[in-house]
């Protein structure tokens, strides 16, 4: 509030030139709090890994990257996030076309469902899943009995991650299909297209960067999680640990270099996320983009009009 | 399927999907990641964090030995309560090396463990080590006695023995030496009252703890002595102090009965009981259990060594102290949280 | 700009039916989906902390350790939400009003935190703030380290919900305000405002949800010390290691609940405050 009070600080009774002035240094002032802000917050603490890591030059940090538990790491965390990804958005778009185009009994409960990823801690989310599969619960123990084990193995981590990362893709989905209405469906489904066709030919071209959005976010997060993987995963050292819990087996084991080189690794693949976020919210803008403007008329070009990005903060000429 | 004829505007959003599924596809081929089947012929072992470090050592050793020839390991390590229950849960595993025997022995009931595992010469005891005091280096609180520790200058930091198996020895430790000390066990109680009342951070395990003080936090940390000597090779700077009345920790070794490679599990088992591979843990700070490995090395000898058979053992003592709700442990901290 | 009037409510597409024909995609695949995944451990999880009944839930939640943890947990949040609120709002407002070289910069590095994962900010926070800071600033194992660790990752929160708002906000309107004579206090109160309150609380909403259960940047920072600096999520973690799920359920039971309820209430006040907000 304090910005807007500042910088609107002047009185239509006041000189031009002195409104002017004020409003400019009003200007300065709060954009220079809310760098410093973002200075301190988030740029020295990024940036001080980096020193800290190079500190030895790179030698430690080739070292660390080649052992074999940052390497079991890695791979496990990439196979992971490769399965949580296609779940989450093949499941996602399917459960925000229901949502939104369906009307059913306990579509509100659905809805409602969607959220709760958000509103839960990992900690409670890797709990959950602890004491509906570990071995003392009656599911847990008939798993394993079929010598499937959930907790403490993959398919637990797995499961964590998908329910972490549930929500993005169809919260990124619903507002665009909303958005698109049905006219477009409706008129290709009356001129004979068939479901499918209307799917792919439609729906799907109209809600792409919805879906990639949401891809982009289920990315970060499922590389990313560390809390409810933690409890499911007991966070054995060659076994099931990820790149976060690395960073942490690391850290407590005295290896500095070896929790920043794997936070750096992290750190670069959260740069690559940041980057697709940008290239996305810049395709949104390409609003006459060679794709859309191929099918004339199309859900597609209309969506560019009207995209609710999530961000659309990053309109450029928005200022 | 008629769909399959109109697939020429797929949309950026299927070509992800289908990009995705490849890269899955992939990955799961990907031979670098971690199994969690164990590869057949491989020897599991399923360790606690501390000894990582001697093990990684003593596994190449081993396999340059008539028996160990040819044999591949596959290795774990984590906090030792969440391992027992990795592999109650089933995780795969030839040999467990777990911080303490409640760890395994829990493990008994499930038939993943034998029953007499810990009748062996040693008791299933693979080594040893002792409760001490990390303190800055040349101390400058003059930290010697448990009594120190609650002096109100001093400031603790030890592991939470609710939730860190590995603490409870520190607990037990000060408790017996109280009463070493010929106080009564109202006395001692109290004492561990006041103890606790001086303690800064409860960390969930050992390594938080050290780490922890590593970071600045306190005047004394009760730690192990193997990882404290750890601590101070990693460059933390710190002093060893090993009170005169302190329990010898025990830690536990055991074959288990579900393993794949049974007999390299208990070739291996007997080959960590060699004086080589005693002298390997002796290298990394641990106390060997063969007391002519640990006459070589330089162990300072407490006066008054006592072991958790001294408190009636771990299916006495534990209950006893450590359980959640009605346990010595949980009062004290119930009666700290009141206060404060 | 005009997605409040185009965002069409979507009551024709029951007539529609788009995909009917099939059963294709239908609700039971959503059903079923969000069923195994959330609602069946949702459910264990709520079964857990009740099954003992009313009196163990409560002996488990009033554990002073535990009280201690969820009070703490709610003050911080509370704290930094209200930061987010003010910091948010200012950032959201340089970020639309402002211009200067490297904006596009700043603007996308907003969304570092939710890139970065939460441990990996948590030691990045350390290695600045934490004993070996290099400026001397040392809030590792104190309140202020928790405050910071949640000041991190809730930044997007506020910011990404007022700036979309602010963007939209037509400046024609202050102005004409200005030039009738309505000083900044006025269009600041009568036009800004009430126009940017109902983003500034879903922000709000999401970022205080995120703050209840935050673990993974809090837990390397905060010195995990009972009464002190133990937030609900790492206690729950504890308990967990501790083989205690009940407790740990018990006291997830509290933060589900409350953040559900603080979520809907805010919602509610939103629809209230907000006067052109589409029906979600």
């Amino acid at each position: 509030m304090t910005a807007a009070t500042t910088s609107a600080a002047a009185t239509g009774a006041r000189p031009v030139e002195s409104t002017a002035r004020r409003r400019r240094a009003a200007r300065l002032g709060v954009r220079s709090i809310v760098l410093l802000y973002l200075l301190l917050l988030l740029v020295l603490p990024v940036a001080m890994v980096f020193v800290r890591a190079f500190e030895g030059g790179i030698e430690p940090f080739l070292k660390a990257m080649a052992r074999p538990s940052f390497q079991s790491a890695f791979w496990l965390t990439i196979q992971i996030a490769c399965i949580t990804i296609p779940v989450t958005t093949v499941m996602g778009v399917i459960t925000a076309l229901a949502i939104v185009r369906r009307r059913f009994p306990g579509r509100w409960l659905l809805n409602a469902l969607v959220d709760l990823p958000f509103a839960l801690s990992p900690v409670v989310i890797g709990l959950s899943l602890f004491l509906v599969y570990g071995v003392n619960s009656p599911l847990g123990g008939w798993l394993q009995s079929m010598g499937i084990t959930v907790i403490f193995a993959m398919p637990g981590m797995v499961l964590a991650t998908i329910f972490v990362c549930l929500p993005f893709v169809i919260r990124e989905v619903i507002p665009v299909l909303r958005e698109i209405g049905t006219d477009q469906e409706e008129a290709a489904y009356t001129l004979g297209a068939s479901p499918w066709r209307t799917f792919w030919r439609v729906t799907l071209p109209a809600i792409r960067w919805g879906i990639m959005y949401g891809v982009i976010l289920t990315t970060a997060r499922a590389l990313g999680e560390y809390g409810a993987v933690a409890i499911v995963s007991g966070k054995l050292s060659g076994k099931t640990e990820t790149l976060t819990t690395h960073v942490e087996e690391r850290y407590l084991a005295f290896d500095l270099v070896g929790a920043y080189t794997a936070s750096i690794v992290l750190g670069l693949l959260a740069l690559v996320v940041l980057l697709g976020m940008q290239l996305l919210q810049s395709g949104r803008l390409r609003r006459r983009g060679p794709r859309t403007s191929d099918t004339p008329g199309s859900a597609g070009s209309r969506l560019g009009t009207t995209s609710p990005a999530p961000d659309g903060a990053a309109t450029p000429g928005g200022t | 399927m008629d769909h399959i004829r109109h697939r020429r505007p797929l949309g950026v959003g299927a070509l992800t999907i289908g990009l995705s599924l490849a890269i899955a596809g992939g990955a799961v081929a990907q031979d670098a990641a971690p199994s969690f089947e164990a590869a057949p012929g491989a020897l599991t072992l399923v360790a606690y964090t501390t000894p990582r470090e001697a093990y990684e050592e003593l596994i190449p050793l081993f396999q340059a030995t008539p028996e160990g020839q040819g044999v591949t390991f596959e290795e774990s390590y984590g906090p030792s309560g969440d391992q027992s229950r990795a592999v109650s849960a089933g995780l795969a595993a030839d040999v467990l090396a777990l911080a303490l025997w409640p760890d395994v022995e829990r493990l008994v009931e499930a038939g993943i463990v034998a029953p007499d595992w810990d009748e062996n010469e040693y008791g299933g005891i693979i080594h040893d080590s002792v409760a001490v005091f990390a303190v800055r280096p040349g101390n400058p609180k003059g930290i010697l006695t448990w009594e120190d520790l609650t002096r109100e200058d001093v400031v603790v930091i030890t592991p939470n023995p609710i939730t860190s198996g590995g603490a409870q020895w520190n607990i037990l430790a000060a408790y017996q030496a109280q009463i070493l000390a010929g106080k009564t066990e109202e006395e001692a109680i109290d004492f561990l009252t006041r103890l606790a009342s001086r303690v800064a951070v409860w960390d969930r395990g050992a390594r938080d703890a050290l780490t922890t003080f590593a970071n600045g936090q306190g005047d004394v940390l009760i730690a192990y002595e193997n990882e404290a000597l750890f601590a101070r090779d990693a460059g933390v700077p710190l002093d060893v102090v090993v009170p005169d009345a302190t329990i010898l920790i025990e830690n536990s070794l055991a074959p288990t009965l579900i393993g794949d490679a049974p007999v390299q599990g208990q070739a291996f088992v007997d080959f960590l009981y060699t004086p080589d591979a005693q002298r390997v843990y002796a290298r990394h700070h641990f106390r060997p259990v063969l007391p002519e490995v640990l006459a070589e090395f330089d162990f300072y000898q407490p006066p008054q060594l006592f072991t958790v058979a001294d408190l009636g053992g771990w299916p006495e003592a534990r209950p006893r102290f450590f359980d959640p709700n009605t346990g010595i442990m949980a009062q004290i901290f119930q009666t700290l949280g009141i206060g404060s | 700009m005009t997605s409040a009037v185009d965002a069409r409510p979507d009551h024709r597409s029951g007539v529609l039916g788009s995909y009917d024909g099939r059963g294709f995609m239908g609700p039971g695949l959503a059903a079923l989906y969000l069923g195994l995944i959330v609602l069946i451990p949702i459910t264990a999880l709520i079964w857990q902390s009740v099954s003992g009944g009313l009196d163990s839930f409560l002996t488990a939640v009033t554990r002073p350790q535990a009280f201690a943890a969820i009070t703490l947990t709610f003050l911080m949040s509370l704290g930094v939400v209200l930061i987010n609120a003010v910091m948010g709002t200012l950032i959201a407002w340089v970020l639309v009003r402002d211009d200067f070289p490297g904006k596009r910069l700043v603007n996308s590095l907003i969304d570092l935190p939710f890139a970065l994962p939460t441990i990996v900010t948590g030691l990045t926070l350390l290695t600045l703030y934490g004993p070996r800071s290099p400026f001397g600033i040392n809030v590792a194992y104190a309140p202020a380290a928790i405050i910071l660790a949640l000041l991190f990752v809730t930044l997007p929160f506020v910011v990404r919900s007022v700036q979309p708002v602010l963007l939209e906000l037509d400046r024609d309107m202050e102005e004409a305000a200005a030039s009738l004579g309505a000083g900044p206090g006025t269009v600041v109160r009568r036009i800004i405002l009430p126009n940017l309150v109902p983003a500034i609380l879903t922000g709000g909403a999401l970022a205080f949800a995120r703050c209840i259960g935050e673990f993974g940047s809090v837990v390397l920072i905060s010195g995990n010390i009972p009464f002190r600096t133990e937030v609900a999520s790492v206690y729950i973690m504890g308990q967990v290691e501790a083989d205690q799920p009940g407790e740990a359920a018990a006291v997830s039971l509290v933060l589900l609940v409350t953040s559900l309820v603080l979520l809907v209430t805010f919602d509610l006040v939103r629809r209230r405050v907000s006067h052109h907000e589409e029906p979600a």
